[in-house]
């Protein structure tokens, strides 16, 4: 079946057999690597990406399913050939260890800043809840994401 | 992880998906959020030879009210429920159910009706409308039917969902100023099964005194399982922590849970009688807050 789905803003078009998953759709057929396959049954979250702007796990939805509509992986999240708010404060504040959540927590951090700018941590904490780190890094994760939502809080007033 | 082929089907109305399923609805599965199905097909639990996407189907995602009912279309997923003022003023039972259910990313896509139609037995759901009280709205070319939940929940996994229905609407009993609800649940982990849920709803009268009460526990028995035992006891009566207690050693009586990873079954049970009377008293707290 052909799929024609907008990623990071520039429309794709494949040819794929309806039992392909979106995460393969986007890794294999698409080559974007950044969105990472973990445990494949619905649990770790590493695999979200954002439809239409709004966080689901990729591994649990057919590729055919989002047809006509649009996804933003990790790759999309530079701005002009600059990083995002998202993705300088997850440096600034050191919010990676080995980094194979960190795809999916930008975006979901991404996801949560476009709703509540300035989240608590309690907000932060719940928001990320369906994602692991297994490196337990979550002070930091939780961090950056509150430092990117003050980042883009003072771009605003600035 | 692959699931086997299948055919994908996507059509754009409700005629022509229902036409669907009475040509070849026993070799289908209908394909809304897809949270518990996709993941049963890719460990080939689930071999469907075909799927029905309803996601194209316009006028199936809203949440409304008509007499006396709070309504929950098809495609309404569980964060939606979370979100709706209009839910949240509705019924308690559900209000504080949702944020319960799954994890924040598995709420975007699942769906209530789907886990309804899915009837696993450690959905969270299936007791809330148990508790609450809800009715299914079946669709099919033959016409319409509307069961009670009580019906319709069969047995784990079987409802009377027939192979050429679709489960197009939930309506659940709306509290009235003097009712209230709750849903307590343990869970080892977010999005994990429940170790031990208990939906709770009091409806009071003019007195005071409990003019109706639903209770239905999850993952404590081979199915959701509503108390009406404790049901009973509790109409007409005025409320009592004595009363909750009694209700709670009914229900804690009635379950039958299994020991495995997440507890013991002695614990399990223990767990059933302390969430009842907290639920029952949480629930009356907002029954006599006159909060509607």
């Amino acid at each position: 079946m052909n799929v024609t789905v907008t990623v990071n803003g520039a429309e794709r078009s494949a040819d794929v057999e309806p039992r392909m998953l979106l995460v393969d759709f986007i890794r294999q057929t698409l080559a974007l690597t950044g969105t990472h396959q973990g445990c494949d049954t619905t649990h770790c979250g590493v695999c979200t990406v954002l439809l239409d702007g709004v966080p689901i796990k990729s591994c649990t939805m057919f590729a055919v399913q989002v047809d006509g509509r649009a996804l933003t992986t990790v790759e999309g999240l530079k701005q002009n050939g600059q990083l995002s708010a998202i993705q300088q404060a997850f440096h600034q504040e050191h919010g990676l260890q080995c980094g194979f959540c960190t795809p999916a927590m930008m975006l979901v951090g991404t996801a949560l800043l476009e709703e509540n700018p300035n989240p608590t941590e309690e907000e932060v904490r719940w928001a990320i809840s369906g994602n692991l780190c297994r490196c337990t890094g979550y002070m930091n994760i939780v961090k950056s994401i509150q430092a990117a939502g003050a980042m883009k809080s003072e771009e605003v007033s600035a | 992880m692959y699931p086997n082929k299948f055919d994908y089907l996507a059509p754009t109305s409700l005629d022509e998906a229902l036409g669907i399923l009475a040509e070849k609805g026993p070799a289908i599965k209908v394909l809304a959020g897809g949270q518990s199905l996709i993941p049963m097909m890719k460990l080939r639990l689930a071999n469907p030879s075909a799927l029905l996407d309803i996601n194209r189907i316009p006028g199936l995602d809203s949440i409304g009210e008509s007499n006396g009912h709070l309504t929950i279309g098809a495609l309404v997923r569980h964060n939606h429920v979370l979100k709706s003022d209009l839910a949240r003023r509705s019924n308690h039972t559900v209000a504080s159910a949702a944020p319960w259910v799954s994890d924040p990313i598995v709420r975007n896509l699942g769906t209530v009706c789907g886990s309804l139609a899915h009837h696993d037995p450690e959905g969270d759901w299936a007791s809330v409308m148990l508790a609450a009280g809800a009715e299914v709205v079946l669709k099919s070319t033959q016409g319409e039917r509307v069961l009670p939940i009580n019906d319709f929940c069969v047995d784990m996994f079987q409802t009377l969902c027939r192979t050429d229905e679709l489960v197009t609407e939930v309506r659940v009993h709306k509290h009235t100023a003097r009712g209230g609800g709750n849903y307590q649940k343990l869970e080892r982990k977010v999005g994990d099964y429940a170790t031990v849920g208990v939906a709770t709803s009091l409806e009071l009268d003019e007195h005071g005194r409990i003019a109706g009460a639903g209770i239905a526990l999850t993952s404590v028995y081979a199915h959701n399982l509503k108390v009406g035992e404790a049901e009973l006891l509790l109409k007409g009566k005025q409320p009592s922590a004595e009363l909750f207690k009694e209700a709670g050693a009914i229900a804690a009586a009635a379950c039958d849970p299994a020991s495995d990873t997440r507890g013991s079954a002695a614990y399990k049970r223990h767990l059933v009688g302390v969430f009842t009377e907290r639920g029952l008293t949480k629930s009356l707290e907002i029954a006599q807050g006159g909060q509607s």
